[in-house]
């Protein structure tokens, strides 16, 4: 059914998200998996770099581990639209023929990916959170042929409260779209060189080019969540937007970022890019605060992959206590300043 | 102006999840709605509707029960409505769903179709750019904002750090989050005209331009390998100390875990 034949792809690619020409982070986190499934299968790992004057940027996928860099350069390419960007990805995969195409599940890869995947007439896994290589059927069942070095595609559902294994069996690509924050990205080796080519199918606008009257950014200045390696982060339970300021004083002293839950960015309290959960970021830190949030399923889906999680609630039924490492029962507003308090005197010692 | 809206029945998963003792999902116990994104794309084809006069389709793919989704749409505002039901089209996914939505479509004139961005249920976000795909019509997905400027529409598209405001020439696809809007309820009066009024029933027969390749679990590349309840992660400790203990133990944990 796919316009490419199974036996005929090889490789696994990735799509190498940039915005304004800075590459996103979930191009290196999906490069790291990407080596991770190409060792068994013997494949190189391509990323597929699209933009405009973007092929300075090749050498920093060598280095996160991209073997290879195909670079689509065009000036219709300069800020992300559906069209452009559909055609050039759907070109790269039916000239290079990948076996495994992976796009970051971001605002453009879950218009992208759907996009391609349906014109190149193959399947896709939205929002995946694991990604395996082995056997379809899992285990063998008499009668079906069971196919090896199959794509294994893992990712939750309902809400966070389910989670599915989905394999695309007799179609190629396999593709995926990945949650950023989930796959970890390798150690950049300075100076690595990729096999870099460049490849143009030609951009005709049509009348599925849609013009960009504005590009609006937000103003903010603050460190993205998902690149925090602490996070204090608080929920209905804090009380106030006022209130926070002792979150805040918290983070200061140990040296981490604030965020949020989704019930603190309903009420209005914090904008929604500190939002943690199934509709705001994955954050995997090294230590994860979780204080006066009650821990629905929707926010432990975005924190249960951090290294250490500490919960303050006063609720003892409250079900972040069932992902906590370290769990307080008690006041956060008498123990947050305490352990502010605390935390500096025991640095200033140092 | 003809605007197509593709809603979905789905169940409300911000209420809990009851499961069936084999692990599948018990639909049957929870509640079932019409997908919250869907709604606000319903809403905005009705503002539309008041502002400039346009006639509202609304289509679904279910089983019967799904008949409820589109009676409520109705009762809100919509003039026609579409049930997309065969046990052939069963087991769909994403591909194949919007392949058989795509041929149904192509039996209707439009000018505009919306979708909501992502059901709540499988949360995929990939079928209404995958229709748009099939029709070959432009898309603009993740639409904050939507309005008719002749005959254009003009949509701010969210991104995570950002937005652009796109302008794009009908016929065109637009997915739109439920931050677009908040959706009207239905009327008295339009709840007891909506049981009055007629549900076009379409089966499989009915989808002219659809090759049985690309329908129901047979047509669709993506095969579910496992599915399973989620496993929870174990907890750890959990202490009730006064404040000063409270703030003891989290230190001794914070220095003996090297974080100070």
């Amino acid at each position: 059914m796919s316009l490419l034949k199974v036996e005929e792809c090889k490789g696994v690619f990735v799509f190498a998200q940039q915005v304004d020409n800075v590459l996103s982070g979930i191009s290196f986190e999906l490069i790291g998996k990407a080596k991770d499934l190409a060792a068994p299968l013997n494949a190189e790992v391509s990323a597929v770099l699209i933009g405009s004057g973007v092929k300075d940027l090749a050498d920093q996928l060598a280095e996160y581990g991209a073997d290879r860099v195909i670079v689509v350069d065009d000036p219709e390419l300069k800020d992300y639209r559906t069209e452009p960007y559909a055609h050039a990805l759907s070109e790269v995969i039916l000239k290079y023929k990948p076996e495994i195409m992976l796009v970051g599940a971001t605002a453009i890869g879950r218009d992208l990916g759907p996009t391609v995947s349906a014109r190149v007439q193959t399947g896709l896994t939205a929002d995946c959170t694991q990604l395996d290589i082995g056997d379809f059927p899992l285990v063998a069942v008499e009668g079906q042929e069971q196919k090896h070095n199959q794509l294994l595609m893992t990712r939750p559902a309902f809400g966070g409260n389910t989670i599915a294994t989905i394999a695309c069996p007799g179609d190629r690509p396999q593709m995926a779209t990945v949650r950023p924050g989930v796959m970890q990205k390798l150690e950049p080796k300075k100076g690595a060189k990729a096999n870099v080519e460049e490849f143009n199918p030609g951009f005709t606008p049509n009348n599925r080019y849609v013009e960009i009257q504005e590009i609006v950014k937000a103003v903010s200045n603050a460190v993205d969540i998902m690149d925090a390696k602490i996070l204090v982060s608080g929920g209905r339970g804090v009380g106030s937007p006022e209130n926070f300021k002792i979150l805040e004083d918290l983070a200061e002293a140990i040296g981490g970022t604030v965020s949020c839950s989704r019930a603190v960015v309903d009420s209005g309290w914090k904008p929604k890019d500190l939002q943690v959960g199934q509709t705001g970021k994955t954050v995997r830190p090294h230590v994860y605060f979780a204080i006066g949030i009650s821990g629905a399923i929707q926010h432990v889906a975005g924190m249960e992959e951090s290294d250490i999680i500490i919960a303050i609630n006063k609720d003892e039924n409250a079900p972040i206590f069932d992902v906590a490492d370290y769990g307080v029962v008690g006041d956060l507003n008498k123990i947050v300043p305490a352990l502010t308090e605390q935390i500096k005197a025991a640095k200033a010692a140092k | 102006m003809k605007i197509i809206v593709c809603i979905k029945q789905v169940p409300d998963t911000k209420g809990g999840v009851s499961f069936n003792p084999d692990g599948t999902l018990n639909r049957a116990a929870m509640l079932a709605i019409m997908n919250p994104d869907d709604k606000a794309g319903l809403e905005a084809a009705l503002r539309l509707k008041d502002q400039y006069g346009a006639e509202v389709t609304v289509i679904t793919m279910g089983l019967p029960k799904a008949d409820e989704v589109l009676r409520e749409a109705m009762a809100m505002g919509a003039d026609k409505a579409i049930l997309v039901t065969d046990r052939r089209l069963g087991g769909a996914d994403t591909w194949a769903t919007s392949s058989t939505i795509a041929a149904a479509i192509k039996n209707l004139e439009y000018d505009l179709v919306i979708t909501g961005r992502q059901a709540i249920d499988g949360d995929t976000a990939q079928v209404g750019p995958q229709i748009a795909e099939h029709l070959k019509l432009p898309v603009i997905s993740y639409a904050e904002e939507l309005k008719v400027e002749g005959d254009s529409v003009i949509v701010k598209r969210q991104y995570e750090d950002r937005y652009h405001m796109l302008k794009v020439k009908m016929p065109c696809l637009v997915t739109a989050l439920a931050e677009l809007n908040d959706p009207r309820y239905m009327t008295p009066g339009g709840i007891f005209d909506a049981y009055d009024k007629e549900v076009t029933v379409w089966g499989r027969d009915d989808l002219k331009d659809l090759d049985d390749a690309n329908i129901g679990l047979a047509g669709s590349p993506t095969k579910i390998a496992k599915a399973s309840d989620k496993v929870k992660k174990g907890a750890g400790e959990k202490k009730v100390l006064d404040p000063k203990e409270s703030v003891d133990y989290i230190m001794e944990k914070l220095t003996t875990t090297h974080v100070i």
